[in-house]
C-alpha cells in the first residue's frame, strides 16, 4: 500500500508548511490564502480515510464560507498587509514557541505510547460506512437530538452576530 | 496505515496553531489559528473512527465543523466591535481592566 503512503506523505508535508505559513505569513491575506491550502489538505486526508462526505462538507463549509468570511473580516478590520517583521507579532513570541514545541513532545510521547504499532485497516466496510447513506443514517437516528441543538446553537450564533455587528 | 502518522500530523497542526494563538496580535489571525486548532481534532476524530469501524466519528467531525462556523461568525464580530471601538484589530490594546 505504498501509493496510500506517498500520498499521505505529500498531503502532510504540504499541510503542515502551509500551517507554518499561516502563523509566521507577514501579510494577513497570504495568511488566508495559507489556510486554505491547510483546508483542503484535511478534506484530502479525510478522502484518503474514506470518509467521503466529511471531506465534501469540509470544502463547502471551511474553503466555501469560513475563509470567505475571514477575507470579509481582512477588509474590514483594514488589516495591514506587506508591514515589516513583528508588527503583527505580539513580543511573547519565543515563550509561544517554548510552549508550543512542549506541548507537541508531550503529545507525540503520549501517542506513540499509547498508539505505537496500531494499524488502520482499510476494509469494504470501512468503505461502506464513509458512503452519505451511512453518515445521515446515523446523523437523523443515533444523533437526531444534538443534530438540532446545533440547529439552534448556529440561529443564537447567526443573531448574535447581528446584534454585535450592527451599527445603532 | 499506521494510525500514529494521522494523530502526529493532527499534534502538530494542533501545535502550530497554539503558537498562532499565543503570538499573533491582529484578531483576525488569532481566529485563522484556533480553526488549525479545530481541524487538528476533526484529522483525529476522522482517524479514529476508521479505525474503530464506527460511524460516529464522522457524525461528530460534522457537528465540529457546524461549530467552527458558528465560532468563525461571532468572533469576526466581535473583532469588528473591537476596531470600531479601538481603530485598530489589535488584540494587545485591550487593556482598559488593568489596574
Amino acid at each position: 500500500m505504498w501509493e496510500r503512503d506517498i500520498a499521505f506523505w505529500v498531503i502532510a508535508l504540504a499541510m503542515m508548511a502551509a500551517a507554518l505559513g499561516v502563523v509566521r505569513s507577514r501579510n494577513v491575506v497570504h495568511a488566508a490564502l495559507f489556510l486554505v491550502v491547510v483546508l483542503a489538505g484535511a478534506a484530502a486526508i479525510y478522502i484518503l480515510l474514506v470518509a467521503e462526505f466529511v471531506a465534501w462538507v469540509q470544502v463547502l463549509i471551511y474553503i466555501g464560507a469560513v475563509v470567505i468570511l475571514f477575507l470579509f473580516g481582512i477588509m474590514l478590520t483594514r488589516a495591514p498587509m506587506g508591514t515589516e517583521e513583528g508588527k503583527l507579532d505580539n513580543d511573547q513570541r519565543w515563550a509561544a514557541g517554548v510552549v508550543a514545541l512542549f506541548v507537541l513532545g508531550v503529545l507525540i510521547a503520549l501517542l506513540v505510547d499509547a498508539f505505537g504499532g496500531t494499524d488502520i485497516k482499510f476494509t469494504n466496510a470501512l468503505v461502506e460506512q464513509g458512503r452519505t447513506r451511512t453518515v445521515s443514517n446515523s446523523l437523523f437516528r443515533d444523533f437526531l437530538v444534538p443534530f438540532e441543538v446545533v440547529s439552534m446553537l448556529l440561529l443564537a450564533a447567526l443573531v448574535g452576530a447581528v446584534v454585535l455587528a450592527r451599527r445603532d | 496505515m499506521d494510525l500514529n502518522a494521522f494523530l502526529i500530523l493532527a499534534a502538530v497542526l494542533f501545535c502550530i496553531g497554539i503558537y498562532g494563538v499565543l503570538a499573533r496580535r491582529n484578531g483576525v489571525l488569532v481566529l485563522m489559528s484556533v480553526e488549525l486548532m479545530l481541524n487538528a481534532v476533526n484529522i483525529n476524530l476522522i482517524a479514529f473512527s476508521a479505525y474503530v469501524q464506527d460511524v460516529s466519528g464522522q457524525v461528530f467531525a460534522l457537528f465540529v465543523i457546524t461549530i467552527a462556523a458558528a465560532e468563525v461568525g461571532v468572533g469576526l464580530a466581535i473583532v469588528m466591535l473591537i476596531y470600531r471601538n479601538l481603530r485598530s484589530p489589535d488584540l494587545d490594546k485591550i487593556d482598559q481592566l488593568k489596574g
